[in-house]
């Protein structure tokens, strides 16, 4: 067995356990940080495929946003674990049956079917140039226009993201510009209408003191 | 035991029946849910490199990218969705956020 094939092992059973303890430990943030082994894992596995540049972004983008949203988000919200727990079990067999079933039939057939295919073509171009350069060469020419749907899809889901969570505080005291700029001078000065000359008031008759 | 394109189609098959699998154990609990859905993505994925990879090919990599994309903007707005429920119904419970049921 050479070291490919040891690593290759490694990583899976690494990642095999990480995912199942994903899916069984009790606390959230501890599913959180398994998925975090699992994505590392996985992103030594691409790299023993020679994805190099996708096993970077997925540590990058997977463990550096996306795991630490979920962290965030599991430690924000104040979760009763007691009653999500309840009857955690019931449906394992179920469960394990068919992914039992999933797992072998899936399993058969590409191992049936894939194991004598044909060597790896590591090196489709030669060998002269970089996986991150030969991926960026197929992205920005015959990828560009999915390219930039992908900037869109991402930018609806930052908007979407702020909007569906932003909240009006109500006792701040911020001011808005817009309702500042708009403002006439008939909102700020009242223009009253008053007589030039006024009656004087009649001072109330002082009592006399009594003589003495 | 020389690793073949099948070890490798095997391993996400089997990540993938978990992640089925974790989806009916925390049937209940919302954040796990979303974590099993990361959980298949990344077995499609490790699937897609595969191929690329013992095909020579490199639209497999390129699928895989927009795929990391799309899961991007999916978690983010389902943790934000998340979030908002969890403000109006102090809860995650799957089972308690049933209000649009007719």
């Amino acid at each position: 067995m050479d070291v490919k094939s040891a690593l290759f092992y490694a990583f899976a059973a690494v990642l095999l356990f990480a995912a199942a303890r994903v899916i069984t430990v009790r606390n959230p943030v501890h599913a959180a940080l398994y998925l975090i082994l699992a994505f590392f894992q996985a992103a030594g596995i691409w790299m023993l495929l020679h994805a190099e540049f996708l096993s970077i972004t997925l540590v990058l983008v997977y463990v550096g946003a996306v795991m630490v949203l979920f962290l965030f988000v599991v430690m924000m919200i104040d979760v009763n674990l007691e009653k999500l727990k309840q009857g955690f079990w019931n449906n394992f067999p179920l469960a394990a049956s068919i992914g039992a079933v999933l797992a072998l039939e899936l399993a058969s057939v590409l191992m049936g079917g894939f194991r004598s295919a044909p060597a790896p073509v590591i090196d489709a171009n030669g060998g002269t140039i970089s996986n991150t350069k030969e991926l960026g060469i197929a992205l920005y020419t015959d990828y560009l226009y999915p390219l930039e749907v992908a900037a869109v899809i991402l930018l609806v889901a930052i908007i979407a993201a702020i909007a569906l969570t932003m909240r009006k505080r109500q006792d701040n005291k911020l001011l808005d510009p817009a309702d500042q700029i708009k403002v006439k001078p008939a909102d700020r000065l009242r223009m009253v209408k008053v007589d030039p000359v006024q009656q004087a008031l009649v001072p109330a008759p002082v009592p006399e003191e009594p003589k003495a | 035991m020389t690793v073949t394109l099948g070890h490798y189609l095997t391993l996400s098959a089997v990540l993938f029946a978990l992640s089925v699998i974790g989806i009916f154990l925390n049937r209940k609990n919302l954040i796990v849910l979303l974590m099993a859905i990361e959980l298949m993505l990344l077995a499609v994925n490790t699937n897609f490199v595969a191929f690329s990879h013992y095909l020579g090919d490199m639209q497999g990599q390129i699928f895989v990218f927009f795929i990391m994309t799309v899961a991007a903007a999916e978690s983010a707005i389902g943790l934000a969705i998340l979030v908002l429920l969890f403000r109006n119904r102090s809860s995650v419970n799957v089972d308690e956020l049933n209000v649009l049921k007719g």
